[in-house]
């Protein structure tokens, strides 16, 4: 009679306890579940779930107060920073995060983001870019890239008309409140662990109380875009890259030797 | 506390402070400026917050945000600025949470002027904001009557988890008179349980407006209608004079009731019977009282500085019983007695007909 | 005791201070009192001023139509408010700055020429305290020791060089108005 040996098991991967475990309303290939999981990871790994207030966009992720599994406010559309600030100013030691698309942060909530990085607001914002409305069902966004077609540009977006993308890190980067801005993006493994580390440094930034954090994370709409995800990944790479660089637009100095922990 | 002269604005925000007021934000516009540079000077020296916000819009926002974490919280603007802000005030009625309005109306439409106006009647006893409900409104006629609301607007917002307004306009906001401040109240230690602080030792706390089902939304409107009829039956405030033996009773709120005083004062001395009613919450407007005295009036005369808003609220509340005339003033023009007597005279000689 | 009293002129003659001198003089007496900056229908153009309410009893309307007193610092403030004046009432004119002719008997017009006294005096400024002491003078709504102390209080120690100057000049607006001719 052969003997059964008992092997332990080893948790290798689990759901972050920042995450709620209830299934999400979002589109298949679409990158908000990783960009959600990337966030919940950093929570737990700093230990700050339970000091953490999470605020939602109007956009694709306004049900994102449900999905974290953190204390949680839904803003008006664009108006998440203004809300960010009214919470960090009464909790001063807690971690407020916004988590905002690019209709909301870029178009009707400009003022609001310009303005929290330019106060310094010691929060941390993640900016979703996948250039396109995608909850309204496709409409051109802020970011939409040159002829892009969408469905409020049908023949491709033209900028004589409608003006060139924006650029927020670009943008941002330029207020001296703001100490750490970076754009990332979610089409590959390797693209996604260096996004992860952008928004831990991004919170740790918040949490040393150095002033305004903005991670841009590049993502997907295969919905929005008509594509299927693996050809939604692709125009990522083709099409975005190019427009949106990766990289660090700004890190302040007393950031810098949060990046240096890293490697 | 000793008796001081203080101007309006600076009493509303002093008064603030000490009702314990933890985070103010807001963004200047006359004629309510004073009040922010009071808060902007008197905030930061006893280590609470101020922001001096991009727009009205970002204003009410961060106030949503810091009534979400549980502070109490205000903003200040006048009528522009109160058009700007009627998002934030939807969000924080559909969501429930506490936050007081301090609105020093000016003459509209439009940028309108800087003079004292009651011109936003409707835009703040209505609805300030889409969906369906009514904010708390109240509305001072002093500089003592502003300090007194301010502490009970604060103490209604926690009460009722509601948005809570208190109307002036230009003339009390700029308005010296003398005045007591209550004594300072100390902030409030603990966060109410529903706040968001962070979930430590707890279940998370979401604070949101949003209901896709209609089913699930009518439910929160149902509990919302079933607060606001909570309120309407125990929050109707009002003042009267001489109204005892009134056949006509006029009708006037802050400025223009305060005006109507004396108007009706110079009527009584020229024998005729008149009386005055100063609705002070002016939602809920003060219809169980309105409704009484029409039972023993001949008719009201409602005096404000508009085109006639609250004349509809006093025709409602007096059910047709009696003839209601309404006397206003417009963009800024501020109506002084002699000319509310005049009113009073005419209405009187048309429509009472027992013994003067 | 009811007075309605406007304060009129040109911004920068401190005008608005002399309307807030009574006012806080009033209370410190412990009278009822109401301040109106530039308000109500008496409001035009770029003049400064402001309405005050002194009385026994508590003050219903801060604003009025027929002032029973107008202090006015310049020519067209007394263009405006001659004609609105309650009869009888009491009218103090800045003479030095007077052009037209009074057109009401009915009134009590005081010219005092203090813009060119308080020239005289060094500090032009000074002038509304020349204004106000003639107001006294035909109106004891309150008393000189009180405005002295509250004026003392009010100008602050930043303004300590101007005190002696302003009640010096409240007193010579007092002696003008007491032997000037109606």
């Amino acid at each position: 009679m052969a003997t059964a040996t008992m092997v332990e098991e080893q948790v290798v991967y689990q759901r972050p306890e920042a995450l709620n475990d209830i299934p999400t309303h979002y589109c298949p290939g679409c990158t908000h579940g990783i960009a959600h999981r990337l966030i919940a990871e950093v929570l737990d790994e700093l230990g700050v779930r339970e000091r953490t207030i999470g605020v939602s966009p109007v956009g694709c992720a306004a049900f994102a107060y449900q999905y974290f599994n953190t204390d949680g406010a839904e803003a008006a559309h664009g108006r998440a920073p203004a809300m960010a600030t009214g919470i960090k100013r009464v909790l001063p030691n807690r971690v407020v995060f916004t988590y905002q698309g690019d209709g909301d942060l870029a178009a009707i909530g400009t003022a609001e983001i310009i303005h929290a990085a330019m106060r310094g607001e010691k929060i941390t914002t993640i900016f979703i870019n996948n250039a396109i409305y995608g909850m309204t069902g496709g409409q051109m966004a802020p970011t939409t890239l040159a002829h892009q077609r969408t469905t409020s540009s049908p023949t491709g977006r033209d900028v004589a008309l409608t003006g060139f993308p924006i650029r927020m890190s670009e943008l941002l980067a330029q207020l001296p409140g703001a100490v750490y801005v970076v754009r990332r993006s979610l089409h590959n493994v390797k693209e996604i662990m260096k996004a992860k580390q952008a928004i831990r440094v991004a919170f740790e930034a918040q949490i040393n109380g150095l002033g305004f954090a903005m991670v841009e994370l590049l993502s997907t709409c295969p919905t929005g875009w008509k594509l299927t995800p693996p050809e939604a990944m692709e125009w990522l790479e083709q099409e975005m890259l190019p427009y949106y660089p990766l990289g660090d637009y700004k890190v302040a100095d007393d950031v810098a030797p949060l990046l240096k922990k890293r490697r | 506390m000793a008796v001081e002269l203080m101007k309006g604005n600076v009493a509303l925000a002093e008064a603030a402070i000490r009702a314990g007021v933890e985070a103010y934000f807001g963004y200047p516009i006359t004629p309510q400026t004073e009040l922010l540079e009071h808060m902007a000077k008197r905030m930061p020296e006893l280590g609470r917050a101020f922001v001096q916000a991009e727009s009205e819009v970002a204003a009410i926002n961060m106030v949503y945000g810091a009534a979400c974490a549980g502070a109490r919280t205000m903003t200040s603007s006048s009528s522009p600025g109160i058009s700007l802000m009627q998002e934030g005030f939807s969000y924080i009625a559909g969501s429930e949470v506490p936050a007081v309005i301090v609105d020093v109306m000016r003459g509209g439409p439009g940028l309108g002027n800087i003079q004292p106006s009651q011109a936003d009647y409707f835009q703040v006893t209505r609805s300030a904001g889409h969906g369906d409900y009514h904010p708390i409104v109240l509305a001072p006629a002093s500089v003592q009557e502003a300090i007194d609301l301010m502490g009970l607007a604060f103490d209604l917002a926690d009460q009722y988890r509601h948005l809570v307004f208190v109307v002036a306009d230009g003339l009390i906001g700029q308005m010296m008179e003398p005045a007591e401040m209550p004594p300072m109240q100390p902030l409030r230690q603990e966060r109410p349980d529903w706040a968001l602080t962070g979930a430590e030792g707890r279940e998370v706390n979401t604070i949101a407006s949003l209901e896709l089902h209609a089913e699930g939304l009518e439910a929160v409107n149902l509990r919302l209608q079933a607060k606001l009829e909570t309120i309407r039956a125990a929050e109707q405030r009002s003042t009267e004079i001489l109204t005892e033996d009134a056949n006509l009773i006029v009708v006037g709120y802050g400025t223009a009731g305060r005006i109507a005083q004396t108007a009706v004062l110079q009527a009584r001395q020229q024998g005729l019977k008149v009386g005055l009613l100063r609705p002070i919450s002016l939602w809920p407007f003060p219809e169980e009282r309105l409704s009484e005295l029409s039972d023993r009036v001949q008719a009201f005369l409602v005096v404000e500085m508009n085109a006639g808003q609250m004349v509809d609220d006093v025709r409602l509340a007096s059910g047709g019983q009696v003839p209601v005339r309404f006397y206003g003033r417009m963009g800024g023009m501020v109506p002084v007695p002699e000319e509310i007597l005049h009113e009073i005279v005419t209405v009187y000689e048309k429509l009472i007909t027992s013994g003067v | 005791m009811h007075e309605e009293l406007i304060f009129a002129g040109f911004g920068g003659q401190g005008v608005l201070f002399a309307g807030q001198l009574l006012a806080y003089t009033a209370l410190a007496e412990g009278k009822h009192v109401t301040w109106i900056p530039s308000y109500g229908p008496e409001m035009r153009g770029g003049t400064a001023n402001c309405t005050v309410v002194v009385s026994r009893d508590p003050i219903g309307s801060p604003v009025c139509q027929n002032p029973s007193i107008a202090v006015v610092f310049n020519n067209p403030s007394f263009e405006k408010y001659e004609p609105l004046m309650m009869p009888g009432g009491l009218l103090i004119t800045n003479d030095s700055l007077m052009v037209t002719q009074p057109e009401r008997d009915d009134l009590e017009i005081v010219p005092v020429p203090a813009t060119e006294l308080a020239t005289q005096m060094g500090e032009v400024r000074i002038a509304n305290m020349i204004l106000f002491g003639a107001l006294l003078a035909r109106r004891p709504l309150v008393s000189v020791d009180t405005v002295q102390r509250v004026l003392i209080d009010k100008l602050g120690n930043r303004k300590a060089h101007l005190h002696e100057a302003n009640i010096t000049a409240l007193k010579r607006g007092m002696e003008l108005a007491q032997h000037a001719e109606v």
